[in-house]
């Protein structure tokens, strides 16, 4: 089947150049990875500040150019697309910004950025209606419409503001949501709602989320699968039980370890051999993590380790598990579990 | 080797000392607004010992970020300090004159604000965002920038960083070292308070305990007291000492981290408590019913009472007090004040 969004081992490059000396970033490299029109789940993409979560978000959403490699919505390459089919894109497939402070004109109220959406893909509303489809997503993020709209951005608290970014993706009934950090300054509580509300999407109207994050004990609770990115690469993807659970690659390794447990007994673990900061010298040729990794080996520095299919739902990049077969062509879902029942086909938003 | 994050025992110790470094009084900040003052935050008392850690917790919304603005007296129109005090080594900075307060902020209380990474200013190296901080706060006023360049090394060594940081922009510095940068301004004058509003969102959990790791090292090397904002439970647990639990622009408990994550008094701290997600099993979701309140309007006797599995009569009709009910422990609930009574 067609797959609904795709990125053919796609790598982004900043920066470089002839005239600009300033050196470049492999932001993200050869990442190849699918999203299944009749599988709509919850992929959680995770992994270091900086690994490349967001460029691809802006990959997959069309706002970035590959450098190489392709982008493809059911089956169109997201490059060449023609106007009507790039509106259907930009409708089907709704973003929510990882910053809700940068994503808002601050002489703007809080109105404008839910009307417009709507003014701008649902074609004439009435007022009324408008009204009602506003609230209705308010609600679903836990705001009151009367004491949110009329406001200014800066009259709402920092999570406020990201929860009226959530009910505006909800609002247009997408069929794929791109959430960049969409709940990282909401309490526990409140973060279980909202993402309670994306799953019910997921589930209820077959809406696909690509949820990136930093907050893996939720992305465990919320998601099915995992990509775990390290310096533009996928260090392990795969089922969050296998990834999150049983970590196999020494960087998810690091990071699970890092979670920070609510209890004060419980204490980070003290080894911090791995904790460098910014003076990593990642090694050009082989491994990126070698230079961290507390496993490496001598032929880490050589090339790059490829994609292993170490286990039925778990791919890992690191020649610890090199006994196992390569993952055939770097599709990083192709191991993806999916236990929630496949739903009833996605539900159309009224045009 | 001591974990450095988790604080070295004598300094928590009882013993080693009880000298208040900030006492904070009935403070109430208030937002006006064109439906009346929006009380965001009302009513709060806290003490702060040197050395100490404290954590602030709360939904969002909860008048968290307005607390520790207010306590940097950088409260803005709409929103206005309502009444209480502040006092800082003695002083109360509510009276402080302007030129007073800018004297007092970098140099005896300072800020890493909320989203403080992305509040950097773009076109400026990081050396002179540094300097520039210095310059403003300092007593001396203007000593020459030339002079300055080795203590910005030194701040810059002292969060983690490598002095090549100084030259560069802040595009060119990934999320945790800008939010290092940003804690290298606020501790540029050796504060005796710091105040750290989310210091962490956005960032992944490795630099997470990094950048914790560094505030707790600043923290013990300047010998001072720090208020932590958040809402990651995780990560206050791993942090402070003393945990207070903020609800609806009022404290509702404050006790030491290890009583309140084993025992939380207040309904609310206990449903807090419950909702945290684990990694033991899927699907152990439990979000606090309800709504938090409206700061315009909030419920007669308890802010807590239409959400509370608890509630009793009293509790819509008066509004509790936080009080003692425990050897340093205090709650704002009247189950507790009536046990007080009882015994
Ligand atoms: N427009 C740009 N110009 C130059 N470099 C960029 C640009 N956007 C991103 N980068 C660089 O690309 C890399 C990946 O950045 P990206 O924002 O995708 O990371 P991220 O995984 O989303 O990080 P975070 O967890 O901090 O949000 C970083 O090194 C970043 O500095
Ligand atoms: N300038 C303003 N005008 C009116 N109301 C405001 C203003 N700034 C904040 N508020 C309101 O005051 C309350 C407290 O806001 P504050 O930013 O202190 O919350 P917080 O606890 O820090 O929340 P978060 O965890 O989401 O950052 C919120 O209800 C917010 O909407
Ligand atoms: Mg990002
Ligand atoms: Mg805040």
């Amino acid at each position: 089947m067609t797959p609904l969004l795709e990125l053919r081992n796609v790598t982004k490059i900043f920066g470089g150049g002839f005239l600009r000396k300033a050196p470049q970033t492999v932001a993200v490299d050869d990442v190849s990875f699918t999203i299944q029109p009749d599988r709509p789940s919850i992929t959680t993409i995770a992994g270091e500040s900086g690994s490349g979560k967001t460029t691809m978000a802006r990959l997959l959403l069309g706002v970035a150019k590959p450098t190489s490699g392709q982008v493809f919505y059911k089956g169109k390459d997201v490059a060449g697309m023609g106007r009507r089919e790039q509106r259907e894109f930009r409708r089907e497939v709704q973003p929510i910004f990882q910053d809700p402070f940068e994503s808002y004109n601050p002489f703007y109220k809080i109105d404008h950025v839910l009307n417009s959406p709507i003014g701008n893909f649902m074609g004439p509303t009435p007022r009324s209606q408008r009204r009602e489809m506003i609230e209705e997503a308010l609600q679903m993020v836990g705001l009151r419409p009367q004491e949110t709209l009329g406001r200014f951005p800066h009259q709402l608290s920092g999570g406020q503001r990201q929860r009226v970014m959530v009910a505006r993706a909800l609002l247009l009934k997408p069929r794929i949501i791109l959430a960049d950090e969409p709940v990282s300054m909401v309490d526990a509580s409140l973060r279980a709602t909202i993402l309670d509300s994306l799953s019910r999407l997921t589930r209820e109207l077959g809406i696909a989320v690509v949820y990136i994050t930093h907050d893996l004990t939720t992305a465990y609770q919320i998601s099915d699968n995992i990509i775990i990115m390290y310096k533009g690469s996928v260090a392990e993807a795969g089922s969050v039980e296998r990834v999150i659970r049983d970590p196999k690659h020494p960087y998810t390794r690091l990071l699970i370890e890092s979670i920070p447990q609510p209890d004060p007994d419980r204490r980070w673990g003290e080894d911090d051999s791995a904790l460098r900061i910014g003076e990593e010298t990642a090694s050009a040729t082989g491994c990126k993590f070698a230079d961290r990794c507390p496993m490496v080996m001598e032929n880490c520095l050589d090339t790059p380790p490829p994609l292993y299919a170490v286990d039925e739902h778990r791919t890992a990049s690191c020649l610890l598990y090199s006994d196992t077969p390569e993952l055939q062509d770097r599709d990083v879902a192709s191991v993806f579990a999916y236990s929630a029942p496949v739903p009833t086909p996605a539900a159309t938003v009224p045009t | 080797m001591a974990d450095p994050v988790t604080k070295s025992p004598p300094a928590h110790t009882a013993e080693a000392n009880n000298e208040v470094v900030l006492s904070v009084e009935d403070l109430k900040v208030y937002y006006d607004t064109p439906s009346g003052p929006l009380k965001a935050v009302d009513g709060v008392s806290f003490t702060l010992t040197r050395g100490e850690r404290l954590a602030i917790v709360g939904e969002s919304g909860s008048g968290k970020s307005t607390l520790a603005t207010a306590l940097m007296r950088m409260t803005r129109s709409p929103g206005r300090v309502a009444g209480g005090r502040v006092i800082l080594d003695g002083k109360d900075l509510l009276p402080l004159t302007a030129e007073q307060i800018r004297r007092v902020r970098l140099s005896e209380i300072a800020l890493v604000p909320q989203g403080a990474m992305n509040s950097l200013n773009p076109v400026m190296r990081v050396e002179d965002q540094i300097i520039d901080g210095m310059v403003d706060h300092s007593e001396t006023g203007r000593a020459a920038k030339p002079e300055l360049r080795p203590r910005v090394h030194e701040l810059l060594r002292r969060v983690g960083l490598s002095t090549s940081v100084s030259r560069m922009f802040p595009h060119e510095l990934s999320g945790g070292m800008k939010q290092r940068v940003a804690m290298a301004i606020a501790t540029s004058l050796s504060p005796k308070v710091i105040l750290a509003d989310e210091p962490t969102s956005a960032l992944d959990v490795v630099v997470q305990r990094q950048i914790m790791q560094t505030l707790g090292q600043l923290q013990e090397g300047l010998d001072a007291s720090t208020v932590l904002v958040g809402h990651d439970m995780g990560l206050v647990a791993q942090f402070a000492d003393t945990i207070g639990v903020m609800y609806a622009g009022r404290l509702v408990e404050i006790a030491p981290a290890r009583q309140i994550f084993q025992n939380p008094l207040h309904p609310y701290t206990r449903l807090l408590i419950k909702s945290l997600p684990s990694l033991a099993g899927k699907g152990e979701f439990i979000a606090i019913p309800g709504l938090p309140p409206t700061l315009l309007d909030l419920p007669q006797g308890c802010s807590f009472n239409p959400r509370c599995p608890d509630v009793f009569d009293k509790c819509s009709a008066v509004t509790p007090q936080l009080l003692e009910v425990m050897q340093g422990r205090s709650a704002a609930c009247h189950l507790f004040e009536q046990k007080g009574e009882d015994n």
